[in-house]
């Protein structure tokens, strides 16, 4: 799905987070959102879903369409904008206490999509999507906090799958992993953008580097430029950007 | 680096400063562990005194008659305060009905919806109930219900200790919800859930064991409750289990043998309070080691 940024503008309070942001997202493509911590880049990722209301005293401004709807329309409830745009989190914030079978079907459940078999299906198309199928198969009653970093990451892209939606959010999804954990859903990324158009945060340029189509580069609330990957960390068109691609930041 | 030992070596370096300040500053430490060890070991052993006294005073007369046999007739031997354990259970059971509702849904309020001045008014309004002496809210039941309907009941004596529960119930709720990280709540909302179906399947299953013991916590108090239950529930001899009508209850019936000229009496009040007592240490215990399951299964 396309997703188009027009003039968004979202505050913590008092205190301005984003200004003026227009961008255009591309369908079946990863695009990466790079900058400094505080540049923003989280707070316009929870934007597109309407994460960013849920916290008190936040606001947003502007248009984000998708499809060519406006998500912020005032007839639009956020419950059925975040049925279709899946995130997934920094920290894997799986449900501790509940099984990993349950992991995964809360969101179907919630939703009312499937019951019985189907949900067993559903659930099994989500694990085996999300290459995590094979390590948990045989344990799928078991609690989801037994299962390691890598592996509640993993469980929680199943979880975010299991809806089916269009768009995948990702906010720093292989920050809190280990090498061998972050290859795994890296590799996972290159094979959804298949199915989804995915927006991924990430503090790491290698890793922006090696997934993304396109790489948009935010500084202090502002998107100072966005383009093909390539081209974004060989011949960026902005000084800022050469200086922190290059790590001359600052 | 070499392996051999210096040329000069400082002895120095470790040893303690001389003068007045260290010997303060030694002083000082050392009374202050006297001291707060003192006070604790004090408050500590006025605790055991009570706990071995009621025990040893209790456990002479607890048997079975105890809990299965009506009092018996005035000056007799025997006998048992079976109406006062099965009246406490509907009377707790009244109190539970009306007040685990009530306080666990004040709770969620104040943690999930409460905004502005109605919840800070609520919250305030919750902790000044916390710290009513519970005689007023018998007082005001009895104003209320007792008058009206020119009886004291069972039914009376559990809405008053259910008031008594709202607040302790309501702010552990909220205190426990609140403990619930925002992640969690995110890992549902992001999935299109509703604040509410959120709650329900996520905040509140993660808070349920805390949530329990805030509950058991507030049922052993308002179950050792007297003064309440003196205008409400009023007390009886006879095995009665009409809420309408006036309904013993163990610790009613502790306060009235106490008083008692009758031997009988005085020692089953002494068995009475050894139950009272025991009830709340296995309710703390149980407490105790749900919680500690709860946190080592995490």
């Amino acid at each position: 799905m396309t997703i188009e940024i027009q003039d968004l503008n979202a505050w913590y309070g008092k205190k301005q987070a984003l200004y003026e942001i227009n961008l255009k997202i591309r369908p079946h493509s990863v695009t990466a959102l790079i900058g400094p911590s505080g540049c923003g880049k989280s707070t316009f990722v929870r934007c597109l879903n309407r994460m960013h209301e849920e916290v008190p005293t936040a606001r947003v401004e502007g248009n984000v369409l998708v499809e060519g709807t406006n998500i912020y329309r005032r007839d639009i409830r956020p419950i059925y904008v975040r049925r279709q745009i899946g995130m997934v989190f920094q920290q894997p914030n799986v449900l501790p206490t509940r099984s990993i079978f349950d992991n995964v079907a809360i969101g179907v459940r919630l939703n009312g999509l499937a019951s019985g078999t189907a949900l067993s299906e559903v659930v099994e198309r989500s694990l085996r999507h999300a290459a995590l199928w094979n390590e948990v198969k045989d344990r799928l009653h078991t609690a989801a906090a037994q299962l390691s970093g890598g592996q509640q990451q993993r469980l929680c892209v199943a979880r975010a799958l299991a809806v089916e939606p269009h768009v995948l959010l990702m906010d720093e999804p292989a920050s809190a992993l280990d090498p061998i954990a972050t290859q795994q859903i890296e590799d996972l990324m290159d094979g959804l953008k298949q199915q989804y158009t995915i927006v991924v945060v990430t503090h790491n340029m290698q890793q922006a580097a090696r997934i993304a189509d396109r790489t948009a580069f935010f500084l202090q609330g502002r998107l100072v430029e966005e383009g093909p990957t390539a081209a974004i960390f060989s011949q960026p068109e902005r000084k800022e950007t050469e200086d922190y691609v290059t790590g001359r930041f600052g | 680096m070499s392996l051999t030992a210096p040329e000069t070596q400082r002895t120095d370096l470790f040893a303690a400063p001389k003068g007045g300040l260290y010997i303060r500053r030694q002083i000082a430490s050392v009374a202050a562990i006297v001291l707060t060890t003192l006070f604790a070991a004090a408050a500590l052993a006025f605790l055991i005194y009570l706990v071995i006294f009621v025990a040893k005073q209790g456990l002479r007369f607890l048997n079975v008659d105890f809990f299965t046999q009506p009092p018996a007739a005035l000056g007799e031997l025997g006998g048992g305060v079976q109406p006062a354990i099965v009246g406490s259970l509907i009377i707790v059971g009244i109190a539970s009905l009306v007040g685990i509702p009530l306080g666990l849904f004040t709770g969620i309020y104040l943690a999930e919806f409460g905004r502005g001045w109605l919840s800070s008014t609520l919250r305030f309004l919750v902790d000044m109930l916390t710290g009513i002496p519970s005689i007023i809210f018998g007082l005001f039941i009895w104003v209320l219900i007792v008058v009206p309907s020119h009886s004291f009941s069972g039914l009376a004596g559990g809405l008053a200790l259910s008031i008594i529960m709202i607040p302790t119930v309501a702010r552990a709720t909220e205190e426990v919800l609140r403990l619930v990280p925002r992640e969690l709540r995110e890992a549902s909302i992001a999935l299109g859930a509703t604040e509410s179906r959120t709650i329900v399947q996520v905040v509140l299953p993660a808070a349920l064991s805390g949530i329990i013991t805030g509950v058991m916590l507030a049922l052993a108090r308002v179950a050792g409750e007297t003064a309440p239950l003196l205008m409400t529930a009023f007390g009886s001899q006879f095995f009665n289990i009409d809420i309408a009508r006036p309904m013993a209850a163990l610790p009613l019936q502790v306060f009235n043998y106490t008083l008692s000229p009758y031997d009988t009496q005085i020692s089953q009040a002494y068995a009475g309070s050894f139950v009272l007592m025991a009830l709340v240490i296995v309710t703390s215990l149980a407490v105790r080691w749900a919680t500690g399951g709860f946190k080592s299964s995490r």
